[in-house]
């Protein structure tokens, strides 16, 4: 009788530790750390800059090469109507066959060397532009990453990256983005450091950044060796990334400071 | 004539650095920085470092101006202090103002110079943390330390002096 009456306390208490854990732990888009007016910039197709980008990336979508006489349009449509938005949403994929991990940009690359023979190096602003192009067709999609299989070991090789210290400024990813989520850094607010709104644009240096080169960044300003463009480990830590904003609606371009 | 070359060549050149630096003022710093000094030993005794490093003498005044430098200390990015005019600070770390009362000075020199000698898992950096310990320094970075000696002992005295 005494354990039962105690267990009206325990209970709601429990409930109560549960919850707050809960809530502290779920994904939250870097949209609602960003300022009211950074966030109506976003919402504002005429104020947004990243949507330039986009219009840069359709143009090129719509572009027919030479050799081929093709362009993405050719299959894709001229608004990338064609495309499949549930797919976009589940990259950076894992291709089985290659033990490779494919970004969004990556697959893009790959499908535009079916239609020329001018490759574009890795983050080319033309690349970047068609990434960007090509994500924003998913906007509002759920950002799905494939978290199980042999997935599973990359994710476990991408938290280790996430939760190590690096450069002289000495902190890991971890840090900031999931211990300190919420407090302000000077007058911005840190943020979870999700994915869903990459490719942005940022206030920071005036340009759209893909998640890749947000890294690269953030690692420079840790006065850290940035990992290298194509590198194993920026292409692991972007997995974690994305796979931690599974279930948050792709934003791109999103604006971020 | 000339006027015009000296002119455009001003615009080139200014243009070229642009393009190097895009993230300008950090970017200038590396480009300014002094060679790195021979890293000072120091010890740390019950909680305390306290012998000042490589035996230098701070100035608070001085400590005032890198603690609220964005480039140098960059104490507001984290702590709010007692500074006019600073519109903006970090809610990360405590706020600093009376710290000189609370805290010995070689309690705080040791949380200035590595921190993580008292909690591990601390965010904050180490200021003069062993340059041997740093994971990946940035190219630039190799083999310094966050902020001088002399810059340490300043700041220290600056913080001493908030009573």
């Amino acid at each position: 009788m005494r354990l039962i009456r105690k267990s009206f306390f325990i209970l709601p208490g429990l409930l109560f530790l549960f919850s707050a854990n809960t809530i502290y732990a779920e994904p939250r888009s870097g949209y609602e750390y960003i300022k009211p007016e950074t966030r109506a910039m976003q919402d504002d197709d005429f104020a947004n800059p990243g949507l330039l980008t986009v219009d840069r990336g359709e143009e090129l979508f719509n572009q027919k090469h030479e050799n081929s006489g093709k362009s993405c349009a050719s299959c894709h449509g001229e608004e990338g109507e064609k495309l499949n938005t549930k797919k976009i949403a589940r990259y950076p994929v894992y291709n089985n066959k290659t033990k490779e991990i494919i970004t969004l940009q990556k697959r893009i690359s790959n499908c535009r060397s079916n239609i020329t023979d001018k490759p574009l190096v890795t983050d080319h602003p033309d690349l970047v532009a068609l990434e960007t192009f090509v994500r924003n067709r998913a906007s509002g999609e759920k950002v799905n990453v494939q978290t199980d299989g042999p997935v599973s070991e990359l994710l476990k090789k991408g938290e280790t990256l996430y939760t190590t210290r690096y450069g002289l400024i000495d902190m890991s990813c971890y840090h900031c983005h999931t211990l300190y989520p919420g407090s302000m850094i000077r007058g911005q607010k840190i943020s979870q450091g999700q994915g869903n709104g990459f490719p942005a644009y940022r206030l920071d240096t005036g340009e759209v950044a893909n998640l890749h080169q947000r890294i690269q960044q953030c690692l420079n300003l840790l006065r850290a060796e940035p990992f290298e463009t194509d590198s194993d480990e920026i292409k692991l830590l972007g997995l974690y990334l994305m796979s931690r904003s599974n279930g948050l609606a792709i934003e791109t371009p999103a604006v971020r400071y | 004539m000339n006027l015009s070359v000296i002119t455009s060549s001003v615009v080139m050149i200014f243009a070229t650095w642009l393009a190097l630096f895009p993230a300008s003022g950090f970017a200038a710093d590396v480009v300014n920085m002094p060679p790195p000094e021979p890293y000072c030993q120091w010890k740390v005794d019950n909680y305390a470092i306290k012998k000042p490093l490589c035996g230098y003498v701070g100035d608070a005044k001085r400590g005032k101006a890198i603690a609220s430098n964005g480039s140098i200390g960059n104490c507001l990015a984290c702590h709010q202090l007692p500074i006019d005019g600073v519109e903006a600070y970090g809610t990360i770390g405590p706020p600093l103002e009376g710290v000189g009362t609370r805290m010995s000075e070689g309690f705080i020199r040791l949380r200035v110079v590595d921190t993580r000698n008292i909690s591990p898992m601390s965010i904050m950096p180490g200021f003069y943390r062993d340059p041997k310990l740093i994971n990946r320094p940035g190219k630039a970075f190799a083999g310094r330390t966050f902020l001088t000696a002399q810059q340490v002992e300043d700041v220290i005295a600056y913080l001493v002096s908030l009573k």
